[in-house]
């Protein structure tokens, strides 16, 4: 429904900060006109801007549409969790590689993200929950994820900022975190600066495909033709595989995400725990980064907000790992959107109706850390025809081709 | 037009509930007494401990200076609200102390004592005030500087003084009204510099004298302050605060370019005000930049509906045109509020407060034309200068963000550089921070936008617990 062109009518007015006519810099975007290219990728998150890159890299023309600003969706209002512990299996290879990605993200963009490589300490707070992360360390060893489980009195002497209802925890020495905001501008600018074409405020109205490869056109007027589509169009991604044939059971996720004035730096490292209802980081100025449940979202309004009952649900959950939090105050809440599956692992692979079209969407709210490698792989679905990173579980026909997930 | 039904749909649009009105200034008072006048008993929520806002904050329980000391030539006017205030207190819902810290569709969401409580309303009339609008200088971080708001607050509620020898800078009326409160108060006065040349007032003053007797009182302060020898210079640009630890002197440029200093211990600095909005914004009222005094409003017509059915601006929070006008327009929109709920109206009254709105509507044009917010002062600040003091971020950090590759409007300069992240939200740097990014980008100050708003719109104690 988002690929019809919307009548005046039915427009919403454009408030003037985001009136493209209005705007200094975007007004000449509409002059542009027609864009021919080899590879046009749709969705400007973590995952589209480093495919960007990575085709880009390899000497091929590319061009990215992004309806409004690259990272204002889920990977640039996200947590910042840079984890691979807690993945589902099949997740772990992709987060490996993109935990390499992330270890050079400097030398990559320009930029670190703030990537801090603290460690990831997934909490216990029963018995019920500790026999989870001792099941768990099992899976990871057969993933080359080193776990260290720590026992009670262990966990306690190690992070002494824990409060009593901790009973145990995991300890990823190789994950961290980082400053969302910053991941999906920093690949744009590399991408740019491989070659690629990073259009903003080009939403896309209307996409079709014929004998010469696909052509999107956009809101403001541009034409792209492209012999290849890339879809990484988070969850709107489900509305371009349904255009090709392929409807997806995607959901809209917001995660709600809340933030404190800066407090002492003691939580050095990303907290997570069993079940997933709360999880927190702090920053070295001192604010700590907390989420938990989901805000509310109008993904044909391009709207999200938290909910005020969520946030006000999370505060004592938080307080009960980290004490601290007791005497903080919140000064901001936040959201954004994502896609979630039924299953809670994306869709990735290539299109099973339509050659030449790549799927990556429907991260259902843990692809921030998985987007550079995402973006690596979907430069080789492209141009090479196959990844060396085992991507079969994410294959979109075990929703359309009616075979078990 | 309505932003979005997540804004907007209001579950409760027909429910039997009491109107809610957000702010007991002169607005929000004067919108509980129209609807109270009408039978119906709203609930009268505000942050602080007693009625009468910012411009008539009552003393604390004890202080017993009167009226007259404490206003001054605007004592009759506080007095009269003091006493609308208290005469329908008791029979209201009134709910001092009380944080608004977000709002959904047909829902508030209030603090109080650690005690968090969902308020369902059909109705709300949002009359949240104003803060003040400030230029970062270099050394505006020095213990000893205030907003002129903060440095009357001091003086009217408290009796307390900021300094001995106080420099007032910025522009506007409060700039003067609050100079001829120190000195009548006795409190000694660096001196007082208007940025706005005195060539640039006199133009206006055809509009000016549509209030005749606003425009006397203003002279006859800028006169008394003369005839007690003050110092006082106008067209003239703040440099620099200067101080080791606190404040020691304010360096300035007169209109001559010639660099100067005024030896004192404490700075009031303010250019007008700015809408405090955020409510409006959560509540999903779209906004306007208002040219005239370069400011982002939430958008109302002028009989205080808005967009959002149900939801009614009154005051300086919805544009600032002072505590006159707010008391006219808290009346009015309660009135409005009435008449969507089908009862019926006094048609004499409506067309005395429109008559008296509008009166006020040249004067308040012409006031905005004589007090020029100065933005190049802004654009221009050095890149040394801390802009975000909850963040602590530069001048030139944020054109850093704005910078080739980088942000093209205020809030992915926010995400970039941290600017109005930190404990007000952006609430005291972001005018400033547009000026300058529109500076860098050679864009109108309008085209980079404004910051959005999230809740909490003031921060909210972690250990806040939902009232069962």
């Amino acid at each position: 429904m988002i690929w019809r062109r919307r009548s005046e009518a039915e427009r919403e007015p454009v408030p003037a900060e985001r009136d493209p006519d209005k705007h200094p810099v975007l007004s000449n975007l509409a002059a542009i006109g027609k864009i021919s290219t080899d590879v046009l990728v749709i969705g400007g998150g973590g995952a589209g801007c480093s495919a960007a890159l990575h085709i880009a890299e390899r000497g091929v023309r590319v061009t990215l549409l992004e309806r409004g600003l690259v990272g204002s969706q889920a990977s640039g209002v996200n947590y910042g969790g840079v984890r691979q512990q807690g993945r589902h299996p099949a997740e772990l290879p992709i987060a490996r590689r993109s935990r390499e990605l992330w270890g050079r993200l400097r030398e990559i963009t320009g930029s670190d993200c703030e990537f801090v490589p603290s460690g990831h300490l997934k909490l216990a707070r029963n018995a019920e929950e500790e026999a989870e992360l001792v099941a768990y360390a099992d899976v990871a060893r057969q993933y080359d994820l080193p776990l260290r489980l720590i026992g009670r009195n262990a966990v306690h002497a190690e992070f002494p900022f824990l409060g009593p209802a901790v009973v145990a925890g995991s300890f990823a020495a190789d994950d961290g975190h980082a400053n969302p905001r910053l991941l999906a501008p920093a690949l744009a600018r590399a991408a740019r600066k491989a070659g690629a074409a990073i259009v903003e405020h080009a939403e896309v109205v209307r996409l079709a495909r014929d004998s010469d490869g696909f052509i999107a056109e956009t809101a403001n007027g541009l034409e792209v033709r492209a012999k290849s589509l890339v879809n990484t169009a988070g969850y709107w991604g489900g509305a371009i595989a349904e255009q090709f044939g392929e409807k997806v059971p995607i959901q809209v996720l917001a995660p709600n995400m809340i933030v404190t004035e800066p407090l002492p730096y003691v939580v050095k490292v990303n907290l997570g725990v069993v079940g997933g209802n709360v999880y927190l980081r702090q920053i070295a100025r001192g604010n700590v980064i907390f989420g938990g449940g989901h805000g509310e979202a109008d993904p044909v309004a391009l709207r999200a907000r938290p909910l005020p009952a969520i946030t006000l649900e999370a505060l004592p959950l938080a307080a009960e790992i980290v004490p601290m939090l007791r005497d903080a105050l919140v000064i901001r809440s936040w959201t954004g959107m994502d896609g979630q599956m039924p299953d809670h692992i994306p869709v990735i692979g290539p299109s099973r109706t339509t050659p030449g079209l790549f799927h990556a969407f429907g991260f259902s709210g843990h692809g921030f850390q998985l987007g550079p490698a995402i973006g690596a792989i979907l430069g080789e679905l492209v141009l090479d025809g196959r990844s060396g990173t085992p991507i079969e579980a994410f294959d979109i026909g075990r929703f359309t081709l009616g075979k078990p997930p | 037009m309505p932003t979005d039904a997540l804004c907007t749909a209001n579950p409760h649009a027909a429910a039997d509930l009491p109107p809610v009105i957000v702010g007991a200034g002169p607005a929000g008072v004067r919108a509980a007494e129209a609807l109270l006048a009408a039978g119906l008993a709203p609930i009268l929520i505000d942050e602080g401990a007693a009625a009468g806002g910012r411009i008539y904050q009552r003393q604390p329980p004890g202080f017993t200076r009167d009226a007259a000391t404490l206003h001054g030539t605007e004592a009759g006017k506080a007095t009269a609200l003091h006493t609308a205030f208290d005469a329908i207190a008791a029979r209201i819902d009134w709910r001092p102390g009380t944080l608004v810290w977000a709002v959904r569709p047909g829902e508030l969401h209030l603090h109080r004592d650690g005690r968090a409580e969902t308020l369902p309303f059909r109705d709300l009339i949002l009359a949240t005030g104003a803060m003040d609008r400030l230029i970062p200088l270099p050394g505006w971080t020095l213990p000893g500087v205030f907003s002129l708001g903060g440095a009357q607050i001091a003086l009217k509620t408290q009796a307390v003084a900021i300094g001995r020898q106080v420099a007032f800078v910025g522009t506007g009326p409060l700039l003067w009204l609050l100079a001829h409160q120190y000195r009548k108060a006795g409190g000694g006065i660096a001196a007082v510099i208007d940025t706005t040349p005195s060539a640039t007032k006199r133009r206006q003053i055809l509009g000016l004298l549509t209030q005749p007797g606003m425009l006397a009182r203003g002279l006859s302060y800028m006169l008394g302050l003369r005839r007690a020898g003050v110092r006082i210079v106008e067209g003239a640009m703040p440099e620099a605060i200067l101080g080791e630890g606190r404040v020691q002197g304010l360096r300035w440029r007169d209109a001559r370019g010639r660099v100067q200093e005024s030896v004192c211990d404490a700075v009031a600095m303010g250019w007008h005000l700015r809408p405090e909005a955020q409510l409006a914004e959560l509540a999903g009222v779209p906004f306007r930049f208002n040219p005239r005094q370069r400011n982002w409003e939430p958008d109302k017509d002028p009989t205080g509906r808005t967009a959002v059915p149900g939801v009614y601006l009154a005051g300086d929070g919805a544009g600032i045109e002072g505590a006159d006008a707010a008391e006219i327009a808290g009346a009015r929109a309660a009135l409005s509020l009435l008449q969507d709920r089908g009862r019926a109206v006094d048609a004499g009254l409506l067309a005395a407060l429109d008559r008296r709105a509008g009166a006020m509507l040249a004067f308040r044009h012409a006031l905005d034309a004589a007090f020029p917010f100065p933005h190049a002062l802004a654009a221009g600040i050095a890149d040394d200068v801390m802009v975000c003091r909850c963040e602590a971020i530069t001048a030139g950090e944020l054109r850093a963000a704005v910078d080739p590759g980088g942000a093209m409007e205020i809030n992915r300069a926010k995400a970039f550089s941290r600017l109005g992240m930190g404990r007000c939200q952006g609430r005291v740097c972001a005018p400033a921070a547009a000026e300058i990014i529109a500076a860098r980008l050679g864009a109108p100050v309008e085209a980079v936008g404004r910051l959005r708003a999230q809740a909490p719109v003031k921060p909210l104690p972690a250990a806040a617990r939902s009232t069962p």
